[in-house]
């Protein structure tokens, strides 16, 4: 699998918009359970992720939602006691599948982390980390261009432009998050997960990382997990509902969050439990 | 009485002082005032007013008598003449002082006026004394039992009075509303204080002594020719002789210590590294559990052990392995350059490992995540996120680590050489200052004289060098703590 470049991506992206924009399944969860160790965490999760929406993940703590994250790109294979059973595929590939390199992976799914984790290095190089490792840029002009996008796109640029050789530590909580983002956007992937990146951050810092994910929507499907229930509602298009490692059940934010199925659904949306 | 019976004692003062003290506050918590401090805390202030300063004026009292003992002694010895038997005056007091032990176990009254009566009966006892002890200090030496008795008795019975005395003083300040609990705070403050307090002073007597004797040194040796100077020929002065000067050229010592210490680090910075490396990322826990106690085994092997391994195993078999490759003459000496630091190098490794792996297992696993995220290799991660993280602390490590090698004696005794060699071959003996410094202190050389004194200068160098290392080293792991917290 090759890593598409920007363009050819939004291309691609354009092309299956206009096919069928809401209906195309980016990523299939089937009958997923996770154990770590001797215990169960995730227990037969059927969940769809589709193309260009916004899918949330909501419920109350420990009830599984970020393990169910990790696994969309696998990065449970981390840990050494996690086991993940069930099958998972991105294009309708398995992605546990043998033949499928967890590095290029990746690379297709990024991730975005609960806590703003830039390297000790200069914003530039934060940005540049990803692409130089896939080999995506052959000259400084192209990286320079690749960090300047990436940057464009994560709603940072005019604040850092000035600054690109300081180090990304530097960053105030928000604009970390930010750089962070703009870390994984700079490898052009085509799935963003999103481990609650608003938790560690300001009311301020928040609106504008929300503002962010939806412009990202148009060219990245994006999965994001999320305490916040106004979030949920805010930026995502499809929420699903964990309890106690199961899908409890998932569909339309719009109706999700005004005319659940499940009384837990309820429960936990109006503030009962959790 | 024996001062082991009067500690007993006051600690025994001490313990009821306690008990009563905790009591009595006991008795407070039920009033109608809300106490102060805890009964407990009541209890250890009466604990610590009986005992402290009773065993400080113990201890004043033992050191203050023994003086007093000797110049007793001093003063009751007969004039000294050309003629007298015994060295010097400082023999005669130390001779009356172990006769006076001596004949405590016998019985005063039937004492025998000479010595070679005397000598079979402690014998018997077994006393064994010097044969040069003269008949003349028998009665000296009776009258100074009789004093240290007496002062000794003396000394007790005020320090039980001091015991008692702060046992009840603290015993009746005890009120509700007595701050019990900051005196024994602040009582804790200042035994903490003195206890590191200790370690500087002591640090600060080996600088000063080591400082005199190098001054003395550089008396006789210009500081010029001592720290520029490229020949270490320090001659023999045997005891007495006077001295006839040599050379002490402090470059040819400095350059083998730089040299085997950099062939140590050499070896052992890759290979400490390296399993430092595996064993924080991708050891199974399993492995770990095997491998790093078994790493660690390595530092506790007494260095003089891999010194004979060196000297005895290695150093021939490459010395036979070189002169096997060339048919004939070997180029590897058995004691060179090479096989010291190989050795110190092989010990040096669990060091750089287990001080690499504290480094980086503490580099924050989101830094980890963020990489992997990013669809990085494991490798890649270690070699473009993790080491770059680790690194400063990886560099103070491996300063440590050099200033441990530049000290390491026992290794380079045995396996470097005494030779100061001025070379660039590895495989040529070279001697280091360590080695140097026990070469210089040992052996029959008198103490006064610049072939025995450069040894302090040396150690000096030393230290210097080493606590130059250790700051840096130091200064750079705070400086790269400072980053994740």
């Amino acid at each position: 699998m090759n890593i598409m470049t920007e363009q050819s991506l939004e291309n691609a992206v354009g092309d299956k918009m206009n096919a069928k924009s809401n209906e195309v399944i980016k990523m299939r969860g089937d009958k997923v359970g996770v154990f770590y160790g001797d215990k169960q965490a995730l227990f037969d999760v059927n969940l769809d992720v589709r193309l260009n929406q916004v899918t949330a993940l909501i419920g109350p703590s420990g009830c599984g939602k970020s393990t169910f994250l990790r696994c969309l790109n696998r990065m449970n294979d981390t840990i050494d006691s996690a086991r993940v059973t069930g099958k998972i595929t991105l294009d309708e590939e398995d992605i546990y599948d043998k033949n499928i390199d967890v590095v290029e992976l990746r690379a297709r799914v990024g991730m975005v982390f609960q806590k703003p984790n830039p390297f000790p290095k200069s914003i530039y190089e934060n940005v540049a980390y990803g692409p130089r490792i896939h080999g995506l840029a052959k000259r400084k002009t192209d990286m320079d261009q690749i960090v300047e996008s990436s940057l464009k796109k994560a709603a940072i640029w005019n604040e850092v432009k000035d600054r690109l050789q300081e180090p990304g530590t530097g960053l105030s909580g928000g604009q970390q998050q930010r750089l962070c983002i703009a870390r994984a956007i700079a490898v052009s992937p085509e799935v963003i997960l999103m481990d609650e990146p608003c938790s560690a951050l300001d009311p301020i810092a928040t609106a504008r990382v929300e503002e962010l994910i939806d412009e990202l929507r148009q060219n990245y499907t994006i999965v994001i997990v999320t305490h916040s229930m106004q979030q949920a509602a805010r930026v995502s298009q499809r929420t699903a509902m964990f309890h106690l490692g199961y899908l409890v059940e998932e569909g339309a934010t719009d109706k999700m969050f005004t005319n659940p199925d499940d009384k837990r659904t309820q429960d936990y949306i109006t503030g009962r439990f959790g | 009485m024996s001062s082991l019976l009067v500690l007993a004692i006051v600690v025994a003062i001490g313990v009821v002082a306690f008990l009563i003290g905790r009591q009595r506050a006991a008795a407070h918590e039920n009033g109608t005032v809300k106490p102060h401090s805890r009964a407990h805390y009541h209890g250890w202030w009466a604990f610590l007013l009986a005992v402290l300063p009773a065993l400080l004026l113990l201890a004043v009292w033992t050191i203050g008598s023994s003086v007093y003992l000797d110049r007793h002694i001093h003063a009751a010895l007969p004039e000294r003449t050309a003629d007298s038997k015994v060295a010097s005056e400082a023999l005669d007091v130390s001779l009356v002082k172990s006769l006076a032990k001596g004949i405590r176990r016998l019985d005063a009254n039937t004492l025998p006026a000479s010595f070679a009566e005397l000598q079979p009966l402690l014998a018997a006892k077994g006393v064994a004394l010097a044969t040069d002890t003269q008949d003349y200090m028998i009665p000296i030496a009776v009258e100074a039992n009789k004093v240290q008795d007496r002062l000794g008795l003396f000394g007790a019975v005020i320090t039980l009075a001091l015991a008692i005395a702060g046992a009840f003083y603290a015993l009746r300040q005890i009120a509700p509303r007595a701050r019990a609990r900051n005196n024994v705070e602040r009582l804790m403050l200042w035994g903490l204080l003195a206890a590191s307090t200790i370690a500087i002073l002591t640090t600060i007597g080996i600088v000063l002594s080591m400082l005199f004797q190098t001054i003395t040194f550089f008396e006789s040796v210009s500081p010029m020719s001592f720290f520029f100077g490229t020949v270490w020929d320090p001659r023999f002065a045997d005891a007495g002789s006077g001295g006839s000067q040599g050379q002490f050229g402090l470059i040819p010592l400095l350059a083998g210590t730089l040299y085997i210490a950099a062939v140590a680090l050499l070896v052992a910075v890759p290979v400490g590294l390296m399993s430092a490396v595996y064993m924080a990322e991708y050891a199974s826990p399993k492995v770990r559990g095997v491998v790093k106690p078994a790493l660690e085994l390595l530092a506790g092997i007494p260095t003089i052990v891999y010194g004979i391994f060196a000297v005895v195993t290695l150093g021939p078999f490459l010395r036979d392995l070189s002169a096997a490759l060339t048919g004939g003459s070997p180029f590897i000496q058995g004691q060179s350059i090479f096989t010291a630091g190989l050795v110190m190098g092989i010990m040096l490794i669990p060091v750089v490992s287990s001080l690499s792996d504290d480094i980086i297992t503490a580099v924050p696993r989101a830094m980890r995540d963020g990489s992997l995220g990013l669809g990085a290799t494991r490798s890649e991660t270690i070699k473009r996120v993790i080491l770059p993280a680790a690194l400063p602390g990886i560099v103070g490590a491996i300063l440590l680590t050099a200033s441990r090698a530049i000290g390491e004696t026992m290794i380079v005794v045995l396996a470097a050489g005494v030779a100061a060699n001025l070379t660039v071959n590895p495989f040529e003996a070279m001697t280091t200052i360590t080695v140097k410094i026990v070469n210089q202190l040992t052996g029959d050389l008198e103490f006064n004289s610049p072939q025995t004194l450069v040894a302090f200068a040396l150690g000096l160098t030393l230290f210097a060098l080493t606590l130059v290392m250790n700051i840096v080293a130091l200064y750079i792991v705070r400086k790269y703590r400072e980053q994740y917290e």
